[in-house]
């Protein structure tokens, strides 16, 4: 790669081979943070100054009122996602960070989708929130929304079902996760 | 009951601050209010850049906090690039910037900028006054955590209604922060293993960084290598953590660092690098550095750790406390200084070979080398502070001066401000008042923040300016030669200003250099000169820094 400064020419395909450097591995980090103003800036302003995109993220509290948990998912190359944990604990509001390692925890999310429903498809659309032990929560004379809970491989496979019944809207909360066993996350 | 303002004079005062460094806007009329009895000596600088510099500089010569008022609105976005100066060398400087009443807050208010916003990724904390009653224990916060750890800029946002509340004052006593608790005892089992290895290298290198000098370690350092002859190279932070000119010093490290330092790197089996980053200006091609050797890799910060090249050992803390207690297990393995015969003789070829040379005018031209070779014997080898700016000038500097003594050599290395020199040396001149401080710029460098030679003048600090004039945007021009086929775009200085005009105007003396035949007894006599003076070197206006790593080249392939 050429340096700044220098005449040598990149090409576009150089620049874009350095920059997709993706392992596929998808990180899930649960973060404890203080509950202050600026905290979750600061940890999302560490991630896209190295360009990476954050899938998912979900603010919650815990147990402890002063404490907030921030859930991210993420995907990117090993070495740098380590170099973004370093860089998050040094952030003074932030008190844990764990890279959850998939059989180590549980992670859930949840989804609302607005599904076209004449008194035609109904029945089936039905049939498809039963097996997937979903729930309708509201039902219109064209439209129901469904909710929809589990991980996010069942929420996926849930879209796919029901995408053909005509997919009005979707909201998806993303990933909330904690580890297994009696350890704290 | 006080006001808040005047809690935070109280809480300064605790933290030890006797000088601060600012300019007082509408937003914090408050503050300066407390300011006016509170017993603080405050310098009015002419511009909040060099305000923000001015303390990075005291925080870098003394060691201690360097802190810097600004208003709210442009005031607090000019502090943004001494801000990031700070981040990127790790300065302690804690700012206080002014900020519009809570109400205005959002509302496109006069004088209203999102400080908070816009410096979040440029500090290392920073803190939104949201309540009276925290400034207290939020004040002193900051000055933990600008000074502990790996140090670094904090900035305090103050709305101006909320200063100007009364609140019950207490002082604060400890500090307590449950996210922030930095690493400073060094894992004894990972000292035990340096130190072995340590022994055991044929080829070693000590490769000290800025964090020695932040760790107050250069002793340690210093002894640690004369156990039994180590090698030492400093980057151009750490210029001054081990004794220069010395038998075991190699020069300094990386693009224009000697061949000699640079070749022992390539050549090395185990390098010790203390408080050092492996920054791109040290390393050159990642790919191909110092590929035959073992890393120790101590740093108060395990982000560091790793982050460019891998390290084989890994020592999390504060150098000083490693360092000594790697000195007492290193002592104690009572290495054989005879093993490193075979690697001194090789360093000594190379130094014989490759000494640092130009070649000098045939006339009475100065040759900006020439100039700093002059400078460090009119200084009677070096007894002074030196800061420099960016660019020729500061390579120059850093290759042909030489630093006894930690804190001596103020910089802007990571950030490469220019602009820096001039109030980073005003505010090591305040710092360190019985010590000669000098700054060596350049004509382009000077002209960025040269307002506050009207602050020197004001305060009587006797800080000499000392102008390498070559009428170039000189390493820019350089790169320009050697890497854009000298095609001169936009790096002709002309020679204006008249610098000597110009330092009288502003209330300094003012002197011309033009001859190298008498530089060293004229340096000495403008030097000798009372209060603030300005010199205006008149030097070759083409040269070039030599050696140099191309960029992207590996040491190795050194030029010139």
């Amino acid at each position: 790669m050429g340096e700044p400064g220098t005449k040598e020419l990149l090409s576009l395909a150089e620049l874009d081979a350095a920059a997709g450097v993706r392992t596929g591995r998808k990180h899930v980090l649960s973060i404890l943070v203080e509950n202050k103003p600026g905290v979750l800036t600061r940890i999302a302003g560490l991630f896209a100054r190295r360009g990476f995109n954050i899938d998912t993220l979900v603010v919650g509290p815990t147990d402890d009122e002063a404490l907030s948990r921030i859930t991210l998912t993420v995907d990117g190359a090993m070495h740098p996602i380590d170099q973004v944990t370093k860089q998050l604990h040094k952030l003074v509001n932030v008190l844990k960070i764990r890279d959850l390692e998939p059989d180590e925890a549980v992670a859930r999310e949840m989804a609302l989708f607005k599904i076209s429903a004449d008194a035609g498809s109904r029945g089936e659309i039905m049939q498809v929130v039963e097996i997937f032990r979903a729930k309708i929560i509201d039902v219109q004379r064209r439209t129901v929304i469904v909710e929809v809970t589990g991980t996010h491989d069942k929420v996926e496979a849930f879209e796919r079902m029901v995408r053909p019944f005509g997919l009005v809207e979707m909201a998806r909360t993303g990933e909330i996760a904690l580890s297994r066993g009696r350890g704290e996350t | 009951m006080m006001r808040a303002v005047d809690a935070i004079m109280e809480c300064l005062k605790a933290e030890g601050v006797d000088v601060v460094f600012g300019y007082p806007g509408g937003a914090n009329l408050p503050t300066y209010d407390a300011m006016y009895d509170s017993g603080i000596r405050h310098i009015l600088v002419r511009h909040e850049a060099g305000g923000g510099h001015a303390a990075e500089g005291y925080a870098k010569a003394s060691g201690k906090v360097g802190v810097c008022f600004a208003t709210s609105g442009p005031g607090a976005t000019n502090i943004v690039t001494p801000l990031t100066d700070a981040m990127m060398d790790s300065v302690p400087v804690v700012f206080f910037t002014g900020q519009v009443r809570t109400e205005l807050l959002g509302t496109d208010g006069f004088q209203e900028a999102d400080t908070f916003g816009i410096t979040m990724p440029i500090v290392k904390h920073s803190f939104m006054i949201q309540h009276p009653t925290e400034i207290p224990r939020i004040v002193h916060e900051a000055f933990h955590i600008a000074r502990t750890g790996r140090p670094g800029p904090v900035l305090i946002d103050m709305p101006t209604d909320l200063t100007r509340t009364e609140i019950d004052y207490q002082p604060v006593g400890d500090v307590r922060l449950p996210g922030y608790q930095p690493t400073t005892e060094g894992n004894q089992k990972q000292i035990r293993l340096a130190a072995k290895a340590m022994a055991n290298a044929r080829r070693p290198v000590i490769y000290a960084g800025g964090g020695v000098i932040n760790a107050d370690a250069s002793s340690e350092l210093t002894e640690l290598a004369l156990v039994d002859g180590l090698p030492v190279t400093c980057t151009l932070m750490g210029l001054g953590a081990f004794p220069a000119p010395h038998q075991q010093w190699l020069g300094m490290l990386g693009m224009h660092g000697t061949r000699t330092a640079n070749y022992a790197m390539d050549e090395a089996d185990l390098i010790v690098a203390v408080g050092a980053r492996f920054d791109d200006r040290i390393t050159g091609k990642l790919s191909e550095f110092a590929p035959r050797a073992k890393f120790i890799h101590i740093d108060i910060d395990p982000a560091e750790i790793s982050k460019n090249v891998p390290a084989h050992i890994p020592i999390v803390g504060d150098a000083k406390n490693i360092l000594a207690r790697l000195l007492s297990e290193y002592r104690g393995l009572q290495p054989d200084p005879a093993r490193l015969a075979e690697w001194w003789e090789r360093i000594e070829r190379w130094r014989m070979q490759h000494p640092l040379r130009y070649d000098d005018s045939a006339d009475n031209e100065i040759k900006p080398q020439f100039l700093v070779q002059a400078l460090y014997d009119a200084t009677d080898r070096g007894d002074c502070i030196l800061a420099t700016d960016i660019g020729q000038h500061q390579m120059w500097a850093a290759q042909y001066f030489h630093f006894t003594k930690p804190r001596r050599w103020i910089q802007s290395g990571g950030l490469g401000t220019m602009g820096f020199g001039l109030p980073a040396a005003m505010g090591a001149a305040v710092a360190q008042p019985d010590l000669r401080t000098i700054v060596l710029s350049g004509d382009a460098s000077i002209q960025m923040n040269m307002q506050e030679l009207s602050t020197l003048a004001t305060y009587g600090i006797p800080v000499k300016v000392v102008i390498m004039n070559n009428g170039y945007l000189g390493m820019v021009r350089q790169w320009q030669e050697l890497f854009w086929d000298r095609r001169y775009s936009a790096v002709e200085m002309s020679q204006w200003p008249d610098f000597v005009k110009l330092a009288e105007a502003m209330g300094c003396h003012g002197v011309r250099l033009v001859d190298k035949t008498t530089l060293v007894d004229d340096l000495r006599a403008a030097l000798a000169l009372d209060g603030p003076v300005v010199i205006d070197a008149r030097v070759t206006k083409e040269e070039s820094v030599y050696p140099m790593i191309a960029p992207g080249q590996a040491a190795r392939d050194m030029v010139g």
